[in-house]
């Protein structure tokens, strides 16, 4: 595939195996704050091909494994309803909220062998045709994701608004990725030298958040791509920077992302949501970290139409997805890791989604 | 969840920005894909679809450029006087 194969060029990825072992000259910890980049990272073993001394710990950026429980507790309880077709990405389906599978459905999944309509769409507007075709239901979007998804979803408002649809409303999970990134720098247990900035997310916001971020904690952070090639140079290109005592902002990602980023994209979501404050899952609340729908557009918002707002959980305490969404710890330095917990019965989001740093060092990781 | 794959565009049709649609080539598997946030993409040019949006038009004389450059990448280094003189690495 075009722009795909080039950038998995084994001899280009071995030139640049080759320039970090002669750049680094001690030893560095690297973040990419993506949970896509951490799953070509273990999928294509890019680990193996880095000097002993770098090591790349594994960020939060996994939408699906920061979504709170009582969120999927009020996804599961919102599909139930007998009047909803609740509609979702896959990967959201498997994640368990806050209840054990003996009280009744722990996921979206549970809920559809139970008997709920859940579909799985692979864009929000998908949601919107079933809303238009199916005028005597009530149809939820879950609006789960980062700035890469946010502006799709505010389509997907602005579309059903401009249609008149009065049984469209959307489960809003926004989270964004900068106040994270701060929250975690600013940490005093915080080990991160350098991050390599999730390329998706920059297509859309640009780099100058990050710019300040680097210029705030004095890191250098490189905005970077996520085909092997990509990744190496992203690594590359901090170590170089590390190695000079610098800490700026660097676009490894060029073909994809402008410094300005996608204007009428932001627009639709500045249309449509404004900032405010999200629990993370694993990690807590975190200031002006999320999206929640504007005063103009609350008639859209699930929450407010069926009045089955989320209720605080305790999540449970085998899982440590909190240290690892932190990059504290490896997935396999949790006692559950693929025992008591694996992707079939999942104790914590990040052994479930696809992205989630649990289930890639489960699929590909094992014996690295 | 944040995954975009290139396609390059088939075409582009729609007045409505939020209603822009066309389609997009994978390889040779066509999908539909929305145009609301690159109104500027024509066929032939190479989008980025995230969940159904094309979210940027690729810059392909960039990735050929950066391509060029890491392809070339060790020769320049190991032809340098400068870097022969690094430690070896660890």
């Amino acid at each position: 595939m075009k722009l795909v194969d080039e950038y998995r060029d084994s001899d280009v990825v071995a030139r640049l195996s080759a320039g970090i072992r002669r750049t680094a000259t001690r030893p560095w910890t690297l973040m990419e704050i993506c949970g896509g980049q951490t799953h070509s990272i273990v999928k294509n073993g890019l680990e193996a091909l880095l000097p002993p001394g770098i090591e790349l710990v594994h960020g939060p950026g996994c939408p699906v494994c920061v979504t709170p429980a009582e969120l999927i507790d009020a996804a599961v309880a919102l599909a139930a309803r007998p009047e909803v077709i609740f509609t979702s990405y896959g990967d959201m389906l498997r994640v368990p909220g806050s209840r054990g599978r003996a009280e009744g459905p722990a996921a979206l999944l549970d809920a559809r062998a139970a008997g709920a309509d859940v579909r799985v769409v692979y864009s929000a507007l998908d949601a919107v045709q079933i809303a238009a075709a199916n005028p005597g239901r009530q149809v939820v979007f879950f609006a789960v994701g980062f700035e890469t998804t946010a502006p799709g979803h505010a389509l997907a408002v602005v579309q059903a608004e401009a249609l008149e649809l009065e049984n469209f409303s959307i489960l809003v999970a926004h989270v964004l990725v900068p106040p994270a990134i701060d929250a975690l720098l600013g940490s005093p247990e915080c080990r991160v030298q350098a991050l390599l900035a999730p390329g998706h997310v920059c297509t859309i916001e640009g780099s100058a958040e990050y710019a300040r971020l680097s210029a705030r904690w004095k890191v250098p952070i490189v905005v970077t791509g996520f085909e092997p090639v990509d990744l190496m140079e992203g690594i590359l290109m901090a170590v170089r920077q590390l190695e000079a005592g610098q800490a700026r902002l660097e676009n490894q990602y060029s073909r994809a992302v402008r410094a300005d980023g996608n204007a009428a994209a932001r627009a639709a979501v500045d249309r449509v949501f404004e900032v405010t404050d999200r629990p993370w899952r694993g990690l807590g609340l975190i200031a002006n970290s999320g999206l929640a729908l504007r005063e103009a557009y609350r008639r859209f918002d699930a929450v407010a139409r069926f009045g089955a707002g989320p209720e605080p959980v305790q999540d449970d305490g085998a899982c440590i997805s909190g240290l690892i969404l932190q990059g504290l710890k490896k997935p396999r330095e949790c006692p559950a890791f693929a025992t008591l917990c694996t992707p079939e019965q999942p104790l914590g989001a990040p052994m479930v989604s696809s992205e989630g740093a649990c289930a890639a060092y489960y699929h590909y990781g094992r014996k690295v | 969840m944040c995954l975009a794959v290139p396609g390059q565009v088939v075409e582009v049709e729609g007045d409505d920005p939020a209603f822009l649609r066309g389609r997009v080539d994978f390889s040779g598997v066509r999908r539909e894909v929305s145009f609301a946030f690159t109104p500027e993409a024509q066929p032939g040019d190479y989008v980025l679809v995230h969940a159904g949006f094309a979210l940027t038009v690729v810059d392909q004389e960039e990735a050929l450029l950066t391509l060029e450059e890491l392809r070339r990448l060790g020769e320049a280094v190991e032809a340098s006087p400068e870097t022969a003189e690094e430690a070896p690495a660890p």
